[in-house]
């Protein structure tokens, strides 16, 4: 979806002779004339950008730019000082605000990488002839419906380490379960653990679009070649797959990446601040009055999603249309 | 596959499915039912005494009918903030599909850009606050578009690109103004993807939480109601669960209505994968 666009775009944007040399309209052999000139600028107007462009002008576009600067001062809304790169130097200093990043690393790669195996395993699973796949398939979406804080506030009563569902189930084993959200240690990637039973359903959705959509004859050629089910999947399906891949990670990606509503409402960031992420970081110090640094831990993810997404997705783009 | 490999991996994958997705939500559903005192155990347990209809008041009446008041305002949110989210995306992609201009490569990075940063949350706060729409409605509005409309302008552009032109040629030729010929021809048309756009945005807009915590903490949204009732009643988890039932069912009820479409919409080619 992010990838398929550009491409299309530029082909019809070009006008019919482009595409029909290139050979890479759909609709290149029906070769009659444009609307011509002038009259045809008329029905497409570019009046139709203002409104649209004027909202997202004013609240996403103008603030993106004046973070930059906010996040250089001490800053009340009303009044600013300028004070440099302060807020940058306690953001890396003080470990509180600097695990922050880390965990926003760790979070956003495992959940990501854990939603395109899960979700590609699961979407095969569901396209095979499986008794009650159409429940299933509901099944497994249902997550992604129900409010994250709801969500968040139900596996914090599971994960309970005296009372909780899971550990009471342990027990039966014999195993004495861990205070799940409660050792700093495991706080963190329980949360995420969470997240990816979450987010899977959208995962699996959008890999069973993909699957849906690979012609029937392929698989028709593969089994007059003899292939197996193991060398359908590797041969077949994981290559042509490979836009709904680029979708899933970047879409959990960028998510991961700005997690905020399920930590709130599971840690809060704790215990002590082991669980904490960029997004809640930013909450907290904008709840604590310090707008400037709240801004700057802002400015800080803006870093991390322009080095790690934006190339990600550039890479992930190229790769799909060299296919 | 054999009929009984095929039987055993799906009872395998049905009872594995039960475990991981259907168990919480009967943890949901049975709590809610529960009396004050079962629902502190947080036990996985047949209420010994059901009380539904009791519970159900309470998490109405409480902090003087907070829930009606939530449910009201995340239904104006979700209604108004989807419909001018839908129209004008549409808009916006129909006219970047069809016309090329100097304009469309900074638009397209724009919509790429809305995709990927992190809004800057105080600095929007200060936008707001300098044109006296923080902590209202209308600005809460104007945020969840803005922040939503990359993702819809995509979807549309995508889908647009399915539309014959051939169709606009024959409304000109017929003498269509470009509102006609966008609201009579090509918007009905979109109607798959305007589908899928409306369910992923109205429920993500319903379920958002962290918008209405930074813009307007003081009217609250269905979502921001949980968040009270959490620190409020400590240890009334049968509300908490009650409620969690009941701000669910809203999303529910739009996917169980338009299930079939949102999937057929994403292979359409919106998200095509």
């Amino acid at each position: 979806m992010v990838t398929q666009a550009p491409d299309q775009s530029a082909a019809v944007g070009r006008g019919r002779g482009a595409a029909q040399r290139k050979g890479t309209s759909p609709r290149a052999g029906s070769g009659h004339a444009h609307a011509r000139g002038a009259q045809w600028k008329k029905v497409y107007p570019l009046w139709f950008y203002i409104v649209p462009g004027v909202i997202y002008l004013a609240i996403f576009i103008v603030p993106t730019f004046a973070s930059f600067f906010f996040s250089l001062t001490r800053w009340t809304l009303s009044s600013w000082e300028f004070i440099g790169f302060d807020n940058f130097v306690s953001f890396f200093q003080e470990p509180s605000l600097s695990r922050g990043l880390v965990n926003t690393i760790i979070y956003a790669f495992l959940t990501s990488g854990a939603k395109v195996v899960i979700g590609l395993l699961l979407a095969v699973l569901l396209t095979t002839n499986l008794v009650g796949k159409t429940f299933l398939r509901s099944v497994v979406f249902f997550p992604v419906l129900v409010s994250t804080v709801g969500v968040g506030i139900t596996f914090k009563a599971l994960m309970n380490p005296e009372d909780g569902l899971i550990n009471q189930v342990l027990g039966w084993f014999g195993v004495s379960g861990p205070g799940w959200l409660t050792s700093p240690d495991l706080a963190l990637f329980s949360i995420i653990i969470v997240d990816i039973w979450k987010g899977l359903g959208i995962a699996t959705l959008i890999y069973i679009a993909g699957i849906v959509s690979i012609p029937a004859e392929y698989y028709e050629a593969a089994k007059v070649d003899g292939a197996g089910a193991w060398s359908r999947f590797r041969h077949l399906i994981l290559p042509l797959s490979r836009p709904a891949t680029a979708t899933v990670i970047i879409l959990s990606l960028i998510g991961g990446l700005r997690s905020f509503e399920l930590i709130w409402s599971m840690t809060g960031g704790g215990p002590g601040y082991t669980s904490d992420v960029l997004a809640s970081v930013i909450y907290k110090q904008y709840q604590a009055g310090f707008f400037g640094l709240s801004t700057a831990g802002n400015v800080v993810l803006f870093v991390l999603v322009a080095v790690i997404a934006i190339p990600l997705n550039y890479f992930l783009t190229r790769r799909q249309v060299e296919i | 596959m054999r009929t009984g490999a095929r039987y055993a991996l799906s009872g395998l994958t049905v009872a594995v499915f039960a475990i991981v997705f259907v168990v919480p939500f009967v943890f949901i559903a049975l709590n809610a039912l529960k009396n004050r005192t079962e629902a502190a155990d947080l036990a996985f347990s047949w209420p010994t005494q059901i009380q539904f209809v009791q519970n159900l008041i309470d998490v109405i009446q409480a902090r003087d009918f907070m829930v009606i008041i939530a449910f009201i305002n995340s239904a104006v949110l979700t209604v108004a903030s989807v419909t001018l989210l839908v129209i004008l995306s549409a808009m916006v992609a129909f006219v970047l599909q069809r016309r090329p201009s100097r304009l469309n490569p900074l638009i397209n990075f724009a919509v790429l850009a809305g995709l990927m940063i992190p809004p800057a949350v105080v600095p929007t706060i200060w936008v707001l606050q300098s044109v006296g729409l923080f902590q209202t409605m209308p600005g809460l509005i104007l945020v969840e578009i803005a922040f939503g409309m990359s993702f819809s302008i995509m979807l549309f552009r995508a889908f647009v690109g399915t539309v014959p032109r051939e169709l606009d040629e024959a409304a000109i030729t017929d003498g269509a103004g470009p509102l006609r010929l966008f609201f009579q021809i090509i918007f009905p048309l979109l109607k798959p993807v305007i589908v899928t756009v409306v369910v992923v945005q109205s429920v993500m807009i319903f379920n958002d939480f962290t918008n209405p915590l930074y813009f307007t903490p003081s009217v609250p949204t269905v979502q921001l109601t949980l968040y009270n009732f959490q620190s409020q009643f400590v240890s009334e988890y049968n509300l908490l669960f009650m409620n969690i039932l009941l701000i669910t069912i809203p999303p529910l009820l739009v996917f169980l209505f338009f299930n079939r479409q949102l999937v057929a919409g994403m292979t359409s080619g919106a998200v095509k994968g």
